[in-house]
C-alpha cells in the first residue's frame, strides 16, 4: 500500500501533464487521455494522518483564509504557500478539474488554485438532487462532460479515443467491484477488518480507479481478507458490539480511535465514507457519458437527507450493526449537515462526536471519550 | 454492602457513601489541579463523616471527567449512566434528566434507570455552570445570590446565549446603560434555560424531568426551564451529588 501510493505520487511528478482533481470527479476521463490525476484531498488526508494539519493550515490562515474553511482546502493551499508538504508538495498542475458533487467549497478552492498557478480550471457542475433525478439534470451534466473533453483535448493536444475510454471504464468497474467485495467481507461475524483498515486502504480506489494498479491491489486485499475469514482472524479480538462510522475519518486519531474501540470489544465494521465509492461501480460500458452523468450526479453527498438516511439504514442492515458513531466534522459541512435529523430516521441508536478530519486543534479528547463511553454503556 | 461513588467534575468533586438504600454520608469539594489528590481528599473526608475506614467500603466507582484519574476505584463509569441511575434511585419515575454541570450540560432520556439517549453541549461554556459564574463575577455577585435575585425581576432582559465571552460584554453594557441587576440576572437564567431546552428537544422531553448538577440549585434557572416546558420539574434535595450517588448505586451491585 505504502509503496503503491509512494509510486503514485512519484509518477505524478514525472507525468508530462497532470490535472488536480476532486475526489468525486470522473477520473476515468483523465486516465483515458493519459492525464495524470493528482488528488489534493488525498494529500490533505495524508497531512492529517501525519498530524501536521494545523502546521500547514497556518500558512493559509496567515494569508487570510478563515479557520472555518475546510481543513483539506486550508492544508492544500497552505502547502502551496509553504512550497512543500510531508511528501515535498504536489507537482504543479497542467489544469484543474473540480466537480461540485461533494461540496461547493471545491469551486472556490480550485478558483484560488487557478489564480495561484495561473492554469485553466474546469468546473463540472452537478445539480443537487434533493429528491428525484430528472432528465434535464442528466442532460445538463452530460453536456458538460462533452465540454470537458473538448477542454482537455485543447489543453493537452490529445484526442480522447472511445476504445481507450471503454477500457478504462471496464477497469474502473472491475476495481470498484473488488473494492466493494473487500468492504463487504466485514459482514462476516466477527469481522476480519474494521473501518480503520478501510480508511487506510481506500487511496487506490480514489486515486487509481480505472487502472490495473487498483485492480491488483484489491485482488490482493480480497485474498488477504478471505484468508482471514477462513482462519477466523478478526479485527477486534472479542467482537461484542458492531458499529458503523459516519463521515470522513479523524485522520490524526485513527490509531487512538481504533484502540479505544478495540479495548472495549467494539468493532466499527463499516462506514459511510469508504462505502460511497462503491456507487461508481454502476458505470455502464455503453453510452458512457450519459451513465457517467448519472453515477457522478448521484454521489453520496449530492443527494437529499431522506435518501442519505435510507442508504445508512441499508448499511446498518447489510453489516448488521448495533449502533452508529457520527463524526460531526467541522470541515465538511455537506457531510455533517443534518446529522441530528438523520439520527432520528435511523433504525439503531447513534451518537455524535464533534471533531475535524485534519485540524487536530478541534479535537477534545475528554469530551469525545465521555460521549463514546456513555454510548457503549447505553448499548 | 457499603459502596462509594466518587464524581470528579470540572469544578467540584463529590463523594457519596451508600449502604443498601441509605446514604451514610456525602461531601462536595472544589477540585484542585491535581485530580488524584482531589479524589483521595474527598473520599477520606466522606469516610470521616460516615465514621468508616477505607477497609469497610466494599466497592468504589468513579465517574465524571476525572474518573480515569481515580486510581483506587474498582470501576469507572461515565457520568451519563451515573446521572440516570442516581436520578432513578431518588425519583423512580424520572423520564428526563437535565444535568447542568460546571463545564458541560447534558440531557438524558431515561427509562427505569436505563439510558435511552443523551445529548451534551460541545466546546462551549454557554449553558453551563461556568456561564453563571462568569456573569455573577461581572455583576459582582456571589453565585448563591443569583437565583433569588432573578426571581425578584419583573422584567427580563435578552442575553445572547451563543457565547459566554460575548454574553459577558452584553451584561457589562446593560450595567452601563443603568439596567437593574435582577433584570439582567433573569436574562442570564433565561439564556441558559433556552439553550438547555433546545438540547433537550433533540432527545425529547418526557416526564418526570429531574434537574441535577450544581446549577439545579439556582431558582432562576429552574423557573425559566419550567416556564419553557410548561410543567414543574423535580430537584433532588442535593442535586450536585446525583452522579456520585449513581456511581455508588452501580457499585452496590
Amino acid at each position: 500500500m505504502r509503496e503503491l501510493m509512494a509510486s503514485y505520487y512519484m509518477q505524478g511528478h514525472q507525468a508530462e501533464c497532470n490535472a488536480w482533481i476532486t475526489s468525486g470527479a470522473p477520473v476515468e476521463l483523465l486516465y483515458a487521455m493519459d492525464i495524470y490525476p493528482i488528488y489534493p484531498e488525498n494529500h490533505g488526508a495524508l497531512i492529517g494522518a501525519t498530524k501536521l494539519g494545523s502546521y500547514y493550515s497556518d500558512f493559509s490562515e496567515r494569508n487570510g483564509f478563515s479557520r472555518d474553511l475546510c481543513s483539506y482546502a486550508r492544508c492544500d493551499i497552505g502547502c502551496v504557500f509553504a512550497g512543500t508538504s510531508p511528501i515535498g508538495g504536489l507537482p504543479k498542475p497542467t489544469f484543474l478539474f473540480a466537480c461540485n458533487n461533494i461540496c461547493n467549497t471545491v469551486v472556490k478552492w480550485y478558483e484560488v488554485l487557478s489564480r495561484i498557478f495561473k492554469v485553466p480550471l474546469f468546473i463540472l457542475d452537478t445539480p443537487f438532487i434533493r429528491k428525484e433525478l430528472k432528465e434535464s439534470h442528466l442532460r445538463y451534466v452530460e453536456e458538460q462532460l462533452y465540454d470537458f473533453i473538448k477542454f482537455a483535448e485543447r489543453i493537452t493536444g490529445r484526442e480522447l479515443e472511445d476504445q481507450k475510454l471503454k477500457e478504462v471504464i471496464a477497469r474502473s468497474v472491475e476495481g470498484v467491484g473488488l473494492y466493494a467485495h473487500c468492504l463487504q467481507s466485514a459482514r462476516n461475524k466477527p469481522s476480519p477488518m474494521n473501518c480503520f483498515d478501510a480508511f487506510v486502504n481506500m487511496a487506490p480506489i480514489v486515486c487509481l480507479r480505472g487502472t490495473d494498479h487498483a485492480i491488483q491491489f484489491y485482488v490482493g486485499l480480497k485474498k488477504e481478507l478471505d484468508d482471514r475469514i477462513k482462519q477466523g482472524i478478526s479485527a477486534v479480538d472479542n467482537e461484542e458490539i458492531r458499529l458503523l462510522w459516519d463521515n470522513i475519518p479523524v485522520w490524526y486519531r485513527l490509531r487512538w480511535l481504533g484502540e479505544f474501540f478495540e479495548n472495549r470489544n467494539a468493532c466499527l465494521v463499516a462506514d459511510t465514507y469508504t462505502n460511497a465509492w462503491t456507487g461508481f461501480g454502476e458505470l455502464k460500458g455503453n453510452d458512457i457519458l450519459s451513465s457517467m452523468a448519472e453515477v457522478y450526479t448521484l454521489s453520496y453527498l449530492n443527494i437529499g437527507m431522506d435518501r442519505t438516511a435510507e442508504i445508512i439504514n441499508h448499511l446498518i442492515e447489510l453489516y448488521d450493526v448495533d449502533g452508529v458513531v457520527m463524526h460531526s466534522n467541522r470541515s465538511c459541512k455537506p457531510y455533517s449537515f443534518g446529522q441530528y435529523e438523520i439520527q432520528k430516521k435511523l433504525s439503531v441508536p447513534s451518537v455524535i462526536i464533534e471533531a475535524d478530519m485534519v485540524d487536530e486543534r478541534v479535537f477534545s479528547e475528554a469530551q469525545v471519550v465521555t460521549r463514546l463511553e456513555a454510548f457503549l454503556e447505553m448499548l | 454492602m457499603i459502596s462509594a461513588g466518587i464524581d470528579i467534575g470540572s469544578i467540584t468533586a463529590k463523594c457519596v457513601i451508600l449502604q443498601g438504600d441509605k446514604i451514610l454520608a456525602y461531601s462536595i469539594l472544589r477540585v484542585k489541579p491535581n485530580l488524584e489528590e482531589s479524589a483521595r481528599e474527598i473520599f477520606e473526608k466522606t469516610l470521616e463523616l460516615a465514621g468508616l475506614s477505607k477497609e469497610e467500603v466494599d466497592s468504589i466507582v468513579a465517574t465524571g471527567y476525572g474518573r480515569g484519574r481515580v486510581d483506587f476505584a474498582n470501576k469507572k463509569i461515565t457520568e451519563i449512566s451515573c446521572h440516570a441511575i442516581g436520578s432513578h434511585f431518588l425519583i423512580p419515575d424520572v423520564g428526563t434528566v437535565i444535568d447542568i454541570g460546571g463545564q458541560d450540560s447534558k440531557v438524558i432520556a431515561v427509562e427505569n434507570g436505563k439510558v435511552l439517549d443523551f445529548v451534551m453541549n460541545d466546546k462551549c461554556a454557554a449553558g453551563t455552570g461556568r456561564f453563571i459564574e462568569v456573569m455573577a463575577n461581572a455583576l459582582g455577585l456571589k453565585i448563591e445570590q443569583i437565583g433569588e435575585l432573578a426571581l425578584r425581576a419583573t422584567e427580563r432582559l435578552k442575553i445572547s446565549s451563543t457565547c459566554t465571552v460575548f454574553a459577558e460584554s452584553e451584561v457589562v453594557s446593560y450595567l452601563s446603560a443603568g439596567k437593574k441587576v435582577e433584570e439582567i440576572i433573569a436574562g442570564v437564567c433565561d439564556a441558559i434555560a433556552g439553550r438547555l431546552i433546545a438540547m433537550a428537544s433533540r432527545v425529547g422531553i418526557r416526564r418526570e424531568v429531574v434537574l441535577t448538577g450544581g446549577v439545579a440549585k439556582n431558582l432562576g434557572v429552574r423557573r425559566a426551564i419550567e416556564e419553557k416546558i410548561g410543567f414543574g420539574v423535580k430537584v433532588p434535595p442535593e442535586p450536585q451529588i446525583v452522579g456520585a450517588l449513581g456511581a455508588a448505586v452501580l457499585g452496590s451491585g
